[in-house]
């Protein structure tokens, strides 16, 4: 998988977290990705921004365009230096939260995207990579 | 501090939520909104979301307050003008919105609020119909 373009942009208030959103939308407008692809996207990052603004103290998204052969897509790279997540199966699990939230913000990001690659320890941050490819 | 607008009509109060609501805004709303309720004595609530391009599991979550609050300050809350991918989204994410009821649009929603006053205002009509008590919950 091969990027071709990348913007890089901060996570520190919950106005950003409407940034993020708003150039996540923008990049799968351009790249012709379907409404529903468009909103599921959309949705997953702002799930994601959330928790590395209100989990990982603040961060930053890498909004990247990749190409895997004839497909492309888009890839979302969130990285925090908080705490990290202690124990990343049961953070996955549907109904888990360990802050004010439904505890649908990972597992349900998941289900909304191609692929999802989450790493994390305890005092070294966490990074939730995301991919969505166009149809 | 910003706001969302709470416009009334007469005993329902009317909300279009026309941007893209960052998190302390949409608390906001549901402060300023259960303040509304209690002030004007609003029998119901009408939430247009029809320009939202985005609900994630916080707006969500919010929405879900929005009517449980509603209703223990005796009020009903309609959600209307859902997009298709929303709610393909919203149900994919693991929310089905349960306690919310909704209309395709403002029309139907203020037919739902208005029917709702109605069998409320008068319950002798309800009163008249099958006494075997299987229907009654």
């Amino acid at each position: 998988m091969e990027a071709i373009s990348t913007e890089k942009l901060p996570i520190r208030s919950s106005e950003d977290v409407v940034l993020v959103r708003t150039a996540v939308r923008k990049k799968a407008v351009e790249h012709k990705f379907s409404i529903v692809d468009q909103t599921k996207l959309v949705t997953a990052a702002s799930e994601i921004a959330r928790n590395t603004l209100d989990y990982g103290l603040g961060g930053d998204v890498n909004i990247d365009v990749v190409h895997n052969g004839i497909k492309h897509g888009l890839r979302l790279v969130f990285k925090d230096q908080g705490p990290g997540i202690p124990d990343l199966n049961r953070a996955l699990q549907d109904g888990y939260s360990s802050g004010n939230g439904m505890g649908l913000g990972l597992g349900g990001a998941k289900r909304l995207v191609d692929t999802f690659e989450i790493t994390s320890a305890p005092g070294e941050g966490t990074k939730v990579a995301l991919t969505k490819w166009t149809r | 501090m910003e706001h969302i607008p709470i416009l009334r009509m007469g005993e329902f109060l009317l909300i279009t939520v026309q941007v893209d609501m960052h998190d302390r805004l949409a608390m906001q709303l549901q402060d300023d909104l259960t303040q509304r309720i209690v002030e004007s004595e609003s029998k119901g609530v009408l939430i247009d979301i029809s320009s939202l391009e985005v609900v994630d599991s916080f707006i969500g979550r919010m929405l879900g307050n929005i009517a449980a609050m509603s209703r223990v300050l005796d009020a009903q809350t309609v959600l209307v003008g859902m997009r298709p991918a929303v709610a393909i989204t919203l149900v994919e994410l693991g929310m089905s919105l349960p306690g919310i009821r909704t209309a395709l649009n403002v029309e139907r929603g203020m037919e739902i609020l208005r029917d709702g006053r109605r069998t409320e205002e008068a319950p002798e009509f309800e009163e008249e119909g099958p006494v075997d008590g299987s229907d009654l919950d």
